[in-house]
């Protein structure tokens, strides 16, 4: 079984009929994978090597420079967490520059649009935009968030402003305390260099750094994304590939960043009549991944499939474009679309793939590198004129947009005076046994969707409520969990009676989803702003909620980071695929127990779903127990 | 049926020691490599990599039709067992660890358990469920170890050369 998806089904069919090549194929073809690699157990880090070290006690045991086990697979891991955090802060660096570009007048492409959220975030920043226009306070945001990537003489503030105060203390015990997003990525690249640091514990300590850097960027992220593009609100739409339409011009955006995809949409709305001109029906934009979350949460954007299958909608040759800007894009794309008549179209100059299409996108020339875009879809409509298209019927309904204001306003129709009272009210009476965050990718490894299905549906029917962002949130989407009607099918009793009670307050005529999607992988911070809320209303720290974490089917050093600053926060993270840190029993060992005694949080790595979902239901059931509250068995 | 023999072509061997994890796990308690490394267990792999006249070389247990090895072992453990198979796994208990075995291999291919109580262990054959490869060979990432009988390799080697000769 390669998808639990029955439209990838349809077309992996279609794409072994047209001959194409899928990741499938390849993750076959690198078969046998090296054991050394897979347990962490390679350093490459300088031209002595590449060295290896024997897993099973037999030489070689130590790397050319004397590295052991535990050295290498510190190292490789807070490499992995160091490009995660650099994805991550890259994404928000660019939304600052978006808005500081707006503020200073030298791009009219990215106005505020939540004037709220902006002066929500000011003032959690320390800037009381008292008396201050719009564009002044917007300003004075975005130098401080383009000050958080520098080194600074304090904590990173983006991160611990968002933190309970014995979150801070215990990072601050444990010295995992960045004072910048970028000098901690350098130090970490710098620490792992050879001949530098060789502690496997206080590598793993300044990689919890900068995890936690990675959650400043972040939280970032989400922030300027609300003020530049809206605060999510929910929001009704589809997901799958039943999603396109072979009348109209088929455009698929895909990678990450708002800041392309949101002025897409704009440029979209603009260019119907360009479109009908061509003979079109119209322009039908899809999100793919994070950007389609992005879409999805904020304009109801219909998600036309996620990560692992992002290849397929071209082999149903009525896919246009695929536009992209950066992280998690395949470039197989290009190959993929060598034989069908879609235009795979890059945007960022840092990230180009060859072969493809490049039409560069800056915040000053936004608007017409978005209109030269869909152009250029346009002219792939029209080219495929006359030619077969094979579009699978399969699209589930989508209830999306669940932002922490749009969960609190939903919840203050409960209880105006006091929104967080209704929902610490059903943890403690036990309707809510816990929440769960399900986040990350699919991985190839894994039957795609296999271990989120698995997981929800143990979880759900057990009382405990899901949260759900990146392409953990597209296949909960694809398979219909983000509907009234999953309430219905999925969710145990507890859990239903406050999901209608909120549903019924809101006058929704249904309950809200049983898994709510809170947007994209930048949008974890929403998650953490929840427990974060939580803990301070119950005057106890995170470490002692019962909530839980989970990337059950994760592939991205991206992940490795979100994970790592969970677990800094106090969450119990369950990760569906083993991390390369078995070759060092110190590491692992650190990893799944030590770190508990250290900041409250802990991996627990289990390939099954539902040993995984017992696991984390145990660890729920710990912390209930650990507040006093009443525990049920699993 | 005719034995099939572990067939060596050292040119395409990039010294990967990929077929060491996977020999060393087929044969742990766990039966695969990240559940036995997991485990912390320390299996020993049967095939060995060395790097000689630069060259990598794979190198394990021949399964002569005439061992030495069976003829030096005193405690009748060493034994050729059917179909052309060298081997003491399923004599381990008779095996004394004289290592007569280990002197008389011109190969080098026997080396002791390295358990507290060692034994001579080698190439046995026993990590491939029925017919299936060998978990080195299925584990070689360029086809520097292969599975066949003899005739099968020798064909292949002619055509290698046939095809080289006429390019000349």
């Amino acid at each position: 079984m390669k998808s639990h998806d029955t439209a990838v089904r349809v077309m992996l069919d279609a794409a072994r009929d047209q001959g194409a090549e899928t990741v499938w194929d390849r993750h076959a073809k690198q078969d046998p994978r090296c054991g050394f690699g897979e347990t962490g157990l390679c350093c490459r880090h300088c031209s002595q090597g590449p060295c290896r070290i024997n897993p099973f006690g037999e030489d070689p045991q130590k790397g050319v420079c004397g590295a052991d086990a535990d050295t290498m697979v510190a190292r490789g891991l807070v490499r992995a967490i160091a490009a995660g955090c650099a994805s991550h802060s890259g994404h928000a660096k660019h939304l600052a520059h978006a808005l500081h570009k707006w503020a200073k007048g030298h791009s009219d492409h990215y106005p505020v649009k939540d004037e709220a959220k902006l002066k929500a975030v000011a003032g959690r920043m320390g800037i009381s935009g008292e008396g201050m226009e719009t564009r002044q306070l917007a300003g004075q945001l975005a130098d401080l968030a383009l000050k958080q990537f520098a080194e600074g003489e304090a904590p990173l503030a983006w991160a611990f402003n968002h933190l309970t105060a014995g979150r801070r203390e215990a990072l601050e015990r444990l010295g995992a305390v960045p004072t910048g997003i970028e000098n901690t990525i350098a130090e970490m690249l710098h620490r792992t260099h050879m001949g530098v640091d060789a502690d496997p514990v206080n590598l793993l300590i300044g990689g919890i750094a900068c995890a936690v850097a990675d959650y400043a960027g972040s939280h970032m992220a989400t922030d300027l994304s609300d003020i530049l593009f809206g605060t999510p609100q929910p929001v009704a739409s589809r997901a799958n590939l039943g999603v396109m339409d072979a009348g109209k011009v088929n455009i698929a955006l895909h990678g990450h960043n708002p800041v392309l995809s949101d002025l897409l949409v704009r440029a979209a709305l603009e260019m119907e009549g360009e479109a009908g001109e061509a003979g079109a029906a119209g322009i039908n934009l899809m999100g793919v991944c994070c950007t389609g979350n992005e879409i999805l949460m904020r304009h109801g954007v219909p998600s036309l499939t996620h990560s692992i299958s992002q290849e397929l909608p071209i082999f149903t040759g009525a896919l246009d474009a695929m536009v992209v800007d950066y992280q998690c894009v395949y470039p197989s794309l290009v190959a993929a679309a060598s034989c069908a008549h879609t235009r795979v179209i890059t945007t960022m100059g840092m990230a180009k793939i060859s072969g493809a299409v490049h039409i560069e996108f800056t915040e000053e020339n936004a608007r017409e590198s978005a209109q030269k875009i869909i152009r250029e879809a346009i002219g792939a409509f029209k080219s495929r004129k006359g030619r077969a298209v094979s579009i699978p019927e399969i699209s589930s309904e989508v209830t999306a947009g669940f932002s922490v204001e749009a969960i609190v306003g939903a919840l203050s129709k409960l209880d105006p005076a006091d929104p967080l009272k209704p929902l610490i009210d059903n943890i403690v009476g036990g309707n809510i046994q816990g929440v769960v965050l399900v986040a990350g990718c699919n991985n190839v490894k894994v039957p795609q969707d296999e271990n989120f299905l698995g997981l929800a549906k143990e979880l759900l029917a057990r009382d405990v409520l899901v949260l759900a962002t990146g392409c953990g949130a597209g296949a909960y989407a694809r398979h219909g969990f983000l509907t009234p009607g999953a309430a219905e099918k999925y969710a145990g009793p507890g859990l239903k009676a406050v999901l209608s009670a909120v549903g019924e307050a809101n006058g929704l005529g249904g309950p809200l989803p049983p898994v709510l999607h809170i947007g994209s992988c930048v949008d974890n911070s929403r998650a953490v702003d929840i427990a974060v809320a939580v803990a301070n209303r119950l005057g106890v720290d995170t470490d002692k909620l019962p909530v839980a974490a989970s990337a059950p089917e994760y592939k991205t050093e991206k992940a490795v980071s979100i994970g790592t600053y969970a677990v800094a926060f106090g969450l119990p993270v369950h990760l569906g695929v083993v991390p390369p840190v078995l070759g060092s029993q110190t590491v692992a060992g650190l990893l799944t127990a030590g770190v508990k005694e250290l900041l409250g949080g802990w991996f627990i790595v289990e390939p099954d779903p539902l040993k995984a979902a017992e696991a984390i239901f145990g660890a729920l059931q710990e912390r209930r127990r650990g507040l006093g509250l009443a525990s049920r068995p699993w | 049926m005719e034995f099939k023999e572990i067939l060596i072509r050292p040119d395409k061997c990039t010294g990967c020691l990929s077929c060491r994890l996977a020999c060393a796990a087929a044969h742990s308690r766990a039966g695969n490599f990240l559940g036995a490394v997991a485990a912390g267990e320390k299996p020993r792999a049967r095939i060995f990599v060395h790097r000689a006249g630069g060259k990598n070389l794979p190198l394990n247990c021949r399964h002569c039709t005439d061992p030495p090895c069976v003829d030096a072992c005193v405690a009748a453990s060493m034994h050729t067992a059917g179909g052309g198979l060298v081997t003491n796994h399923d004599r381990q208990e008779r095996c004394i660890g004289c290592w007569m075995c280990v002197m008389s291999c011109p190969f080098g291919a026997i080396r002791d358990s390295g358990e507290e109580d060692p034994r001579a262990v080698k190439c046995d054959r026993q990590c491939a469920p029925g017919d299936g490869l060998p978990a080195c060979v299925r584990a070689c990432p360029t086809g520097a170890l292969t599975y066949g009988t003899v005739d099968q390799f020798s064909a292949s080697s002619r055509e290698e050369f046939l095809r080289k000769w006429l390019q000349c």
